[in-house]
């Protein structure tokens, strides 16, 4: 069962392109690691999921539902449909994006009962839920300012998981992480990618995409320039920028 | 709400405007002059070594900072000369009131600028050999007055606006010309507008300026 | 050598104390009409509808830009002419005071709320808020925040600026300072007693706001 279908989808800002024609088809229980060199777009993507960009041209369709109607400059979308969508997709920020002025738990509880309408109460039984799942029940009642940037991290998990999304989008999400950190943040995504949940990921934690991924995008040339299993791309790469890439990362390694 | 406006009377008497402008102009010169020069003293009196000096200039600006400016003009025009032998006119008693008011402020603002610049500023100069006061005068203050300079011409057109209240002790200025208009032509509506539009070309130039400093100064501190 | 000598300034302090009350009635008044025309002027100013921009931007300008002694003669004596209102001192004041710290205010709020990261607004539209949700529950009260120092500051202008009343004859205390130090003779000292009623009542209001400050910053969401 197709979760989410991108067709056509292009997007530049002020003459520079980023992307042209992109397709994707995001099945039930997907886990899609994207790859690529900085500046190769993978945020642009991400963002033009759930609609933090407007693409320029293409069409989206979330569990089977099209999203907004072709418009003269891109598409055009209502704000209902808008809600609508993200509710389905649920984001997770490099930078994390804690409101910093609400505790840790009514980060969580803010969609529930601002957007599904719960009841505060409701709400933050809920929100404590998600945070036991992913490991900071006790931190319910601090500030965000008061965490670590992986618990941080993590919090934002549990926001993005509270609204019940059918599809995570994580863009670099260990990227602003002490590399002592990196590991608890990792450990959350696997478990959920256990779970069976559809996800979008993009990283550099390229031997974790190895290990989680079902599928591998690598862009490059303002596309999706190679894909297939992790053993396809990562182990025996085929195109030139692609084994380039890979070759760099694995530079410093041992 | 069919008033007739009639701005007549007042374009026929232009040069009694005119010469509430020139007074105007003149204080917002000599106040402008001596609150940013003493302001300037007073926010580095505020770094000096000598405590008293320092206690002073604190003690300066919380007083001028935390009472009115129009309490000082009063103070300097009726109580000043009871306690020293001086004769204190309207012009006087304004200059006064105004320009130490502005100093205190100023001085805030040069404080906040110079210790905006970082310590690594003075370690570095400092490390070179440079004394105190050629760190200050080579290296901080020239770094600070760029970025202070939207906040103090934002306190020129503050002085500015001030100069109006020279007119509570009968000082020859703008609003004090308007007053006189409007008692004998019993227009105080036309009168009031054209000296709020006055004031209002005269300084949103000024403003948008300050505007496009600050832009100018966000982007290349970035 | 000058004799001070408050004896007959302070018999008459109730005077005094009369012309503070009403300065604190009308500070209070043109506060918090301020800071609702203040947080409309900036919703309107950035609003993406130029009607509703433009105004705003204009109401803003000329009320930071021209004095607000002639502002306050403007009310007083022009505004009665076109507009059928029994206008006292007080109204004109009020009103005065009111429009103008809501143009400071509006421009203050307006740079706080741009100036919160575009993450947040990101995040909140990522769980699916509206942009008045946005807005009311993750932008407004960061900016407040940011801003309060700000806020507090102009506040304090405003008592500062309360001042200009005494010219329309608004009995406030530097009103009823003016008639007793005609009545007493006494002009030093009962303008040196003004100045410290001021002094003392701004340096609370002042100490009161750092108080808070700190209050905010050790509540632990400041740090970033
Ligand atoms: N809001 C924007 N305005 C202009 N250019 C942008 C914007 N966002 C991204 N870009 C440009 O688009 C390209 C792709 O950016 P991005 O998607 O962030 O790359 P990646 O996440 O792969 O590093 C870059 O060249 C970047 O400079
Ligand atoms: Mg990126």
């Amino acid at each position: 069962m197709s979760v989410l279908k991108l067709v056509g989808i292009s997007k530049s800002f002020g003459g520079t392109r980023v992307f042209e024609n992109v397709d994707l088809d995001v099945e039930k229980g997907d886990r899609i690691a994207i790859l690529g060199a900085s500046g190769s777009g993978k945020s642009t993507l991400l963002r033009c999921i759930n609609l933090l960009e407007t693409p320029d041209a293409g069409s989206i369709e979330i569990g089977g539902t099209k999203v907004g109607s072709a418009g003269r400059s891109g598409l055009r979308i209502s704000e209902r449909d808008l809600q609508a969508l993200r509710l389905r997709a649920g984001m997770v920020f490099q930078q994390f994006n804690l409101f910093p002025h609400m505790t840790v738990a009514g980060n969580v509880a803010e969609g529930l009962s601002t957007v599904r309408r719960m009841s505060r109460p409701d709400a933050r039984t809920r929100a404590i839920m998600e945070l036991a799942r992913v490991g900071l029940a006790d931190k319910a009642d601090a500030y965000p300012a008061r965490l670590s940037g992986g618990q941080k991290q993590r919090v934002a998990i549990a926001r993005a998981l509270a609204m019940d999304p059918e599809i995570l989008l994580f863009d670099e999400p260990t990227s602003a992480l002490d590399p002592a950190l990196v590991g608890e943040v990792l450990g959350v995504i696997e478990q959920l990618a256990e779970e069976g949940r559809t996800m979008l990921l993009v990283t550099h934690e390229i031997g974790f995409a190895y290990h989680v991924a079902n599928r591998i995008l690598f862009l490059a040339e303002g596309g999706i320039y190679e894909s297939g299993t992790p053993d396809e791309v990562l182990k025996h790469p085929r195109r030139p920028l692609t084994q380039h890439f890979l070759k760099e990362h694995k530079r410093f390694q041992f | 709400m069919n008033y007739n406006w009639s701005f007549a009377p007042i374009f026929e008497n232009w040069q009694v405007l005119a010469i509430g402008a020139v007074g105007t102009l003149r204080l917002f010169v000599i106040c402008l002059v001596i609150g940013m020069g003493l302001g300037l003293v007073v926010a580095l009196g505020r770094r000096a070594e000598a405590r008293p000096l320092r206690w002073l200039s604190r003690a300066f600006v919380e007083v001028f900072r935390n009472t009115p400016v129009l309490v000082q003009i009063l103070w300097f025009y009726y109580a000043l000369p009871i306690l020293a032998p001086v004769e204190i006119g309207p012009f006087t008693a304004a200059i006064l009131g105004i320009s130490l008011n502005s100093a205190a402020y100023s001085a805030e603002i040069f404080r906040g600028g110079i210790q905006s610049i970082e310590p690594g500023q003075w370690e570095a100069a400092r490390a070179i050999a440079m004394t105190p006061a050629q760190v200050m005068r080579r290296v901080i203050l020239p770094q600070a007055v760029r970025r202070i300079v939207p906040a103090l011409t934002n306190r020129g057109v503050e002085i500015f606006k001030m100069s109006t209240l020279a007119s509570v002790v009968a000082y020859v200025e703008l609003l004090n010309q308007g007053k006189l208009i409007a008692s004998i032509y019993f227009n105080p509506l036309e009168v009031y507008t054209i000296i709020a539009a006055l004031f209002f070309l005269l300084l949103y130039p000024i403003v948008r300026l300050t505007y496009a400093l600050e832009r100018r100064l966000a982007r290349s501190d970035a | 050598m000058y004799e001070w000598d408050f004896g007959p300034v302070l018999a008459e302090s109730g005077v005094l104390l009369a012309g503070f009350r009403n300065t604190l009635e009308l500070t209070a008044t043109a506060l918090a009409g301020g800071l609702v025309v203040g947080l409309l002027l900036a919703l309107a100013r950035l609003s993406p509808r130029r009607r509703l921009r433009w105004p705003a931007g204009v109401v803003i300008e000329v009320f930071r830009t021209t004095p607000p002694l002639v502002q306050l003669f403007w009310f007083y004596f022009g505004l009665p002419i076109v507009v059928s209102v029994e206008m006292t001192p007080f109204l004109a004041a009020a009103l005065t005071f009111t429009i103008q710290s809501g143009a400071f205010f509006a421009e203050i709020l307006r740079a706080g709320i741009v100036s919160i990261e575009r993450g947040q607004w990101e995040a909140a539209s990522a769980i699916g808020m509206r942009p008045h949700q946005t807005m009311r529950r993750v932008i407004l009260p960061q900016a407040v925040k940011r801003m309060f120092p700000s806020m507090m500051e102009r506040s304090i202008e405003l008592m500062k600026t309360t001042t200009l009343v005494a010219t329309v004859s608004y009995a406030d205390l530097l009103f009823q300072a003016n008639e007793l130090a005609q009545k007493t003779f006494r002009p030093l000292e009962v303008f040196t007693l003004v100045a410290l009623v001021y002094f003392v009542a701004i340096t609370c209001l002042s100490g009161l706001g750092s108080l808070l400050e700190r209050r905010f910053a050790r509540s632990g969401e400041f740090a970033a």
